[in-house]
Formats: structure tokens, sequence, C-alpha cells
């Protein structure tokens, strides 16, 4: 998997580990939820409306673009989101568990 | 008399000034801010952690940027400072806040919304493909996380941001592929009469060029962008546009800025019920406010770009004029001397403003040329083609009406994108003045509020 | 051409106004329809959406039914698809009393074709697994459903002028006279419009022009608190409302196909007539969010994104003003429908038409007469 977002400097912060789409995947302290799956992958959830992913796009909590589930159907606003430990990303729409309540 | 409950909201350049000017004058006021940190969008502060420096972050803006940093700091202790906290709605002259899972219905005597602006989109047929972002984006990638938003990077649109988000990519050793602005050469220096009122900022504007040309990117004017190429899974592969003489060409890339100048942020003057009044220079509605911010409605003051685009400094400014406005209306003594100095200092900057939006025109004509399949409203992913629809055949001739019909303006981000380049869309296929068209109403919550908040009293 | 001539003039541009217009047209009667400001664009277009006949006073069935039957159409009969979904609509209730509540009513309704079934909480989980575990018992009604209101009544406007009733938008009235036999409609720009049935279907500036023919009624205008959430895969199924015993605690459901949650309920505040604002009280918003989740807990999960109100006309006993004037031969009220009308805007067109037209009507509408409140008028003269 490829991410999308290329790491230009602050290469040296603690790694952080999460997993994506139930896959180990690594961040940096600091990350925005947003950077730490765009540099794992190509984009963060599905359009509602059509098959084309989506992937953010104004990093500023304006848009609203950048939604995910966590495993646990929790909705997190990614790019103003911080990464962290453990944290269990899904990218794909949840279908109906969404209202299914443990 | 008691103590005035007097809240601003927003911590970036213009915030920060008034709540300077304020805390002077012995009040202490809420200082409500979304992010994590002070700074807003354009003085923004890189996470803890982060080891880059003031000139690496700001560039020519380092020194203004460390001097608002520092004014905040240092009055900290004097505000009520409520970070990460959203402003969601105004109603009976208080504030709803909204902050980690906890909302508070906040009186106030006088409100000062600084709220910013955000980027102005035309929509481009493909826009929708992972990997187009907006320029603040890609801008806010590179300066709070150090990252570039591809590896092969695209700048479209038109704007000072255009030049210099390009520029600070490339200084940051980022792969810079193309910047393609859709202003001609010949409109900026038609400009420049008007742009020499800020001498430095242009000569700014000038030293990006050759940064960018000093790196061999390719920097192409009087462009129009005619489609985004992707794959609905892999997003972004390309973009071609049509140069000035009918041609078109296609640039590789995996990533697209995208950005036309920004927008005023006003939903919550619109919430405050302050009147809007059409700008026709700029082709959007503002909130009408006086020569010191006060707004229509009494008590609640703007400053910043979210009243009027001036930029960081005028911001700086319009924050100053907007506090002291608020002092004199609850009867403290202002510097006269001070606050005309500074009146003055901002007519030049609105020179200079006027002077960008003819050297980086809003390119409304692209509206009418969009193919019906482009998407307009990506929250909703309503088309061009469904937008012209509910105005041809359904007669939906206004904003409001054209959204409640197609649903563009009607998604997560309550028009903010899709706003001013759909009342293009409906203008052009209506054959009407764009005035006529009104604005979308602005309605709450401000952005998204979870379900479940848990209210609190102050 | 500043004078218009009918043989009926209709004013108000709701669903109400835009369905009689539709039906008139197709008895053959030529109609001019007056709107102050665009087709559907206060209550007929800013309401919650139910299509739905349960929870109706009985006496109020009939006409209820006889709208279904244009919803069921809706498409065929109106040309244009309005979103109707028929999914059944849900009645939850959290006590014994509520409960009992909507088993009288299933059994006091029984005869009007709604197929309404008592569920106890374990069955009502069972079957719809995203219910609170509060709930105790519900009633549902499997043929009810919800449509999109913000198209319904433009889609009738533009049916009734391709049938060629002449629809005059952005036309402001200040008022309405009888003239001989005539009744004259003057606007404010100085056209006048003549016919010798008038209908007034103003909605919650009806009472203004029945005062003016010495009918006040007691109405007061209302904003309805509306949210909406995030679009989210669809699940839900029916309408669902919950039985609540305060009003402002009440709370009501709808998913869209696209996947929205239109959320109604928290009480009501009160409109502007005259300048025609109605605003969203935050505080009735968080009301609706502190109650939601108790019917669904997954709403906790879930943003707002958007909040509406209009301006509703309700009348002191939440019935309707429905018929002929009791003192002008010739004039005619539909208006009043205190937040319910929505089901009821076709079948209203489709009486009101009937009634007008023929002199009477099969569907029975005298609950509604005007000369219930004539009394209160005279005391008030």
């Amino acid at each position: 998997m490829t991410g999308r977002f290329v790491r230009l400097a602050e290469t040296g912060r603690a790694p952080v580990r999460f997993e994506l789409d139930g896959a180990p995947a690594e961040a940096l302290a600091g990350d925005t939820l947003l950077v730490a799956v765009l540099s794992n992958a190509r984009s963060v959830r599905s359009s509602e409306f059509g098959d084309d992913r989506r992937a953010g796009f104004c990093l500023m909590g304006a848009c609203q673009d950048c939604w995910v589930w966590t495993a646990a159907g929790e909705r997190l606003r990614s790019c103003t989101t911080v990464v962290e430990e453990g944290m269990q990303i899904v990218t794909t729409q949840p279908e109906g568990s969404w209202a299914k309540v443990a | 008399m008691g103590q005035s409950r007097v809240i601003v909201v927003g911590a970036g350049p213009a915030g920060v000034r008034c709540a300077e000017v304020l805390v002077a004058a012995g009040i202490k006021p809420i200082l409500v801010d979304e992010s994590r940190r002070d700074g807003g969008q354009i003085y923004r502060r890189q996470p803890e952690g982060f080891t880059r420096s003031y000139p690496s972050l700001y560039g020519t803006e380092a020194e203004r940027a460390r001097a608002l940093h520092q004014s905040f700091e240092s009055l900290r202790s004097r505000v009520d400072y409520r970070p990460e906290t959203l402003a969601w709605n105004i109603y009976d002259r208080q504030l709803h806040t909204v902050s980690a899972g906890v909302t508070k219905a906040l009186p106030f005597d006088a409100l000062v919304v600084c709220s910013g602006a955000t980027d102005r989109l035309m929509p481009v047929k493909g826009w929708h493909y992972a990997g187009t972002y907006s320029m603040g984006a890609a801008q806010i990638a590179l300066k709070s996380q150090a990252c570039a938003i591809g590896r092969q990077v695209v700048f479209a649109g038109t704007g000072p941001l255009l030049y210099l988000v390009a520029a600070q990519y490339v200084k940051a050793g980022a792969k810079v592929a193309a910047v393609l602005d859709t202003s001609s050469l010949w409109k900026r220096v038609r400009a420049l009469p008007k742009l020499a009122a800020r001498p430095r900022v242009l000569l700014n504007g000038v030293s990006l060029m050759r940064t960018l040309r000093g790196a061999g990117v390719k920097v192409v004017t009087g462009i129009e962008p005619v489609e985004i190429h992707g794959s609905d899974e892999d997003g972004v592969r390309g973009i071609t546009y049509r140069s000035q003489d009918g041609a078109t060409h296609r640039v590789e890339c995996d990533a697209v800025a995208l950005g036309y100048h920004v927008r005023p942020e006003t939903q919550l003057a619109d919430l405050a019920r302050c009147e809007f009044r059409f700008d026709a220079e700029t082709r959007q509605w503002l909130p009408t406010v006086d020569q010191d911010g006060r707004s229509t409605t009494p008590g609640v003051y703007l400053a910043g770009d979210g009243a009027r685009v001036l930029g960081a400094d005028g911001a700086e400014i319009a924050g100053k004029l907007a506090a002291w406005a608020l002092l004199e209306d609850m009867g403290h003594p202002v510097p006269d001397a001070e606050r005309a100095a500074l009146r003055r200092e901002r007519e030049a900057m609105d020179r200079f403003r006027q002077g960008l939006v003819e050297a980086f025109p809003w390119p409304a004509e692209q509206a009418a040329r969009l193919p019906d399949e482009a998407i307009v409203c990506r929250c909703e992913a309503i088309t061009a083609g469904e937008l012209r629809r509910v105005v041809n055949q359904m007669g939906a001739c206004e904003a409001n009406r054209a959204k409640a019909f197609s649903r563009v303006g009607m998604g997560r981000c309550q028009g903010r994108y899709c706003g001013h380049a759909g009342a293009e869309v409906v203008a052009a296929a209506a054959g009407i003045a764009l005035e006529k068209v009104g604005r979308l109403r602005g309605q709450a919550p401000v952005k998204p509020l979870s379900m479940a908040v848990r209210e609190e009293q102050e | 051409m500043n004078s218009h001539r009918a043989d009926v003039v209709i004013v108000g541009g709701g669903i109400m106004g835009a369905a009689t217009a539709f039906f008139l047209r197709k008895r053959g009667a030529s109609v001019i329809l007056l709107e102050r400001g665009l087709i559907g664009q206060q209550a007929s277009g800013t309401n919650f959406g139910n299509v739905r006949r349960m929870g109706r006073p009985v006496e109020q069935l009939p006409l209820s039914n006889r709208s279904r039957e244009s919803w069921l159409k809706f498409k065929e009969l109106f040309g244009e698809d309005v979103e109707l979904l028929l999914n059944g609509q849900l009645r939850v209730g959290f006590t014994p009393e509520h409960e009992e509540r909507m088993a009288t009513y299933a059994q006091d309704a029984k005869d009007f074709g709604m197929g309404m079934q008592m569920m106890g909480g374990k069955a009502l989980r069972e079957r719809f697994p995203y219910l609170g575990p509060d709930i105790t018992a519900g009633c549902y009604a499997p043929f009810e459903g919800h449509a999109n209101p913000r198209l319904a009544a433009p889609i009738i406007g533009r049916a009734a002028v391709r049938e060629g009733a002449q629809v005059f938008e952005n036309t402001e009235i200040v008022s309405v006279e009888k003239e001989g036999e005539d009744f004259r409609v003057n606007a404010a720009d100085g056209r006048t419009f003549r016919a010798p049935v008038a209908l007034i279907t103003a909605g919650a500036w009806g009472n203004l022009i029945s005062t003016s023919f010495g009918e006040p009624v007691p109405m007061i205008a209302k904003a309805p608190q509306m949210c909406v959430t995030e679009p989210v895969p669809y699940v839900i199924g029916p309408s669902i409302g919950a039985l609540i015993d305060d009003p402002d605690q009440l709370v009501y459901f709808r998913q869209v196909a696209r996947g929205n949650i239109v959320v109604g309920g928290g009480g009501h505040e009160l409109a502007d007539i005259e300048n025609r604002r109605a605003y969203v009280n935050p505080r009735r918003t968080l009301l609706k969010l502190k109650n939601a989740p108790r019917v669904m807990p997954a709403f906790n999960r879930l943003s707002i994104i958007r909040v509406w109100s209009g301006i509703e006309g309700y009348m002191e006993d939440s019935r309707a003003v429905m018929g002929p004037s009791a003192r002008v031969p010739g004039l005619y009220y539909a208006f009043g429908f205190s937040g319910h009308g929505f089901q009821l805007g076709p079948g209203v067109g489709d009486v009101m038409a009937e009634l007008i037209h023929t002199g009477a009507t099969t569907t029975p509408i005298e609950h509604y007469h005007i000369s219930r409140f004539a009394k209160q008028a005279m005391q008030a003269a």
C-alpha cells in the first residue's frame, strides 16, 4: 500500500502504531489522523453518493470530507483529530452496522 | 458597571490583536478558537514536538508570526482562552460553543467575530478525485504536518496563495509539476499601480516567481482548467488545461492544489442576523460593516478576513479597530490619533486588495462552461447538469430554491466550497445577474454537531 | 395586462393551494393561483415530510385516506418523483400509559386500512434492532411513509401550470374584496385578479384574510424545529415517532433514501409572520439531541449538519379551517393545518376542488368549518 502524502521533514518523531482496515500501520507522534492514514493509504473513505474514494480536501476542518469510522462505529474528522496509539480506523462504509449498539 | 461580557471568536491575527486591545482596557474577554493552538490559519503553529524554525515555516512573515504568537503568550493569563472550541450557533445574544462533547451557551454584551477565510473554489471536472485539495490544504499539510499532498503536485487556480504555496513546496523539497494560473500576466501588469500600494508585499510576490523559475517549475498563465483525470479507486492522475492559444495540454500528477483566492467565513455573522450586501467587485455577498467593523447587529463586530479579505496584517489592524469600536460603544476612551493612523494604513491595504482582485480575478465565466457531468457539490456529488436542470425545468433561479431542489450546498460543508460556484452556474443557466440569485442562508450548526453533546451551564 | 380573471382565484401557493389549482383544472375550471414568494416555500416546504395517517384524529382519516390515493400515484398524477418511501410508520412508547394510548388508537382507528400492529419491546427490537432498551411498546403501521417536502408542492404547482392554471409567484397580496358578484384580489404592485370564487389557502396568514371578511379565527404562527444528520447507510425503514408526555420532549425521525436522518420535535418557537421569519432555537435543537438517542442509541454516533424552520399556522383546537365561509357566498377556506397538513395536501386539493365545482363533497369535512369560531368572533366584535 503506497501512501498519498509525502513527508518532507520532522521525521524524527516517535512512531505511533494504529490499525488501518484491520492491518497494522505506523504514523508519527503529532500526525493528524488524516496524515497518519494518507501516509499509508491513498484515501480515507468512499463517497456516499458515488464509487469514488475521498482523501479530504481542506485540511482545516471546514469541508467535512475526511470523516472516517472507527472499528467501534465512532465518527472522527481525521484532519482535526490527532492520531493515537491503538486507534482502529476503517476507511470503508460500515453498511448497516453503524446503527447496531452493543 | 459590572464586568462586561465580551467574546472574541478566533485566535488568528484579528482575534489576538482584538483581545490585546480589550485586555489593555481592563476587559477579560472569552477567546474562543477552534484550533488546538493560536495563530489562525495564516500563522498556524506546528504541533508540539515539531522543530522547524520560524523562517522555514513563515518565510518573509516569520517576524510577524513570532510577534503575534508572543503577544498571545503574554495575553494568555488575561483572557479566558478556550481552544478546540467550536462556536456553532448564535441565538438570543448567546454564543453556543462546543468543546470535547460539552456544549455551553455563553451570554455576551459584545461579540467580535474573527472567523477567517477558507479557499474560494471553482469546480473543474474531476475535482472530486482523491488527491485534489484546496490551496489552503496544500499549505497546511506542509506548514502544520511537514508533508506534501503528493509526489507530483500541480498548483492550479489563481491568487497570491498560488505562487506562495508552490514556492513553499519547492523550498521544502517537494516536486511541483506545474503552476497553472487562470489569470493572465497582462492582468497582473495592469493591476501594478494598485499593487504598488504595498511595495514590500509586491516584491515578495516577485521573489516567489523567481524561486519557481529558479527551480525550473513550469508556470503557465492565462489557462483554463479542463479536467482533472483520475480513477475512483486511486484518485488524481493528471490535469488537462487549455492555454491562451486554445490548445489543450496534459500534465501528469498525483495531486492538484486548487484555489481562487479566499472567501470570508460568514456563517456566524449570518446567525447573528447581520445584514449582507452584494459586492460586485468580487462577486459575492459580504456582511455589511462600517469602517471599524460594526455589523448591522448592535454589539456584534466583524474583523479580519471573516468580514473582508485583506490578509494577515490587514486582519491585525481590523482586530484593533473592532476592539476600539466596541470600547467606544461601551463608553471607554479610545486613542483617536492611533485609530486614525490605522484606518489610513488600512486604506492602502484596501487599494492593494483591489489590485489583487484585478490581478487574480475570480473566473466566473468558467461556470457557464463547466461540463454537465462535472460535480459542483462535492459533499452530495451533485453535477452542474443537475443544477442546470432545476434551473431550466423547475424554474429555480434563486440560490436557496436551487439548493432545495438540487441539494447543491446541502451537504456536510453547507455550501462553503460550492456556494459561490453554484450561484454562478445558476446565474449563467438562468441568464440573470449573479446578484439576483441571492445567497445561501446560513443555518446552524456552523460545522457538524455531534448528537452526543452534553449541555453544561457556564 | 394588469387585470386577470378566472373562475376561481386561490390566495396562497402552498401545497393546499397548488393541489386545489391542479384538481380544479382537472375539473375544467379556470384558475388563478397567487403566491407571495415561491410555491411551497413555507410550511409546505419546511415540514418534516411524513406521509402518514396513524396518529391523526379518527374524524380526519377519511380525508387522509383520500389524500393517500393521490400520494400512491403521485408521479402518475403530478408528473415527477417526490422521493416517496413507503416503509411504514412506527410509534414507540416508554410507559404502560403510552402503550395504552397506542392500543386505544389502534382500536379506534382500526377500520381505516392502516393495518396497525401493537408490538412489545422485545418484538420491536428483534424487528428494528437499532431501537433503544427503554422502549416498552410500539404500534407499527406498515403502509405509511414519507416524502420530500421541498419538492412536493412545487411539483404539484408545475403540474397545475401544465394543466392550464395561471400561477403568479412573487405576488404580494394586500387585500381581498368582494365587489358585486366577484372577488377582487389586489396585489401590492397594482395588479388585480378577479373571480366569482375565492379560496384562501394562505397558511399562517389565512387568519388575516378571514378576519377581513369578518371571520377571525384563533390561530398562532409557529416555527417547527427541524434538523438533519449527515448521510449514513440506509437502515431505519419506518418513520418513527416517540410518545412523550411533554411536547418539548417530543422527537420523531425518518431516514431518506440517500441516508440523512431528518429529526423533528423539540417543541416550537413562535414565528414572525410580518417579517416572514422563523428561527431555530438552539435549546430546542439540544433537547432533540438529548431525547433522540433514547429512541435510537446510535444517534450518539452521528452529527447533525443543518437545522431549519418554517412558518406553520396552528389553530387553537389543532383543527384546520376548511370549507365554505359562513358569511360570504363564493368564499372558501383551507388553512391552519396545525403542523399536520403535508400528507393531507393532495386530498385537501381534491376535496376543495370537488366542493367548489359541485357544491358538495363526498368526504366529511364538517369538523373543519369556520362557523365553529363564529361565537368567539361575535364576542370579539
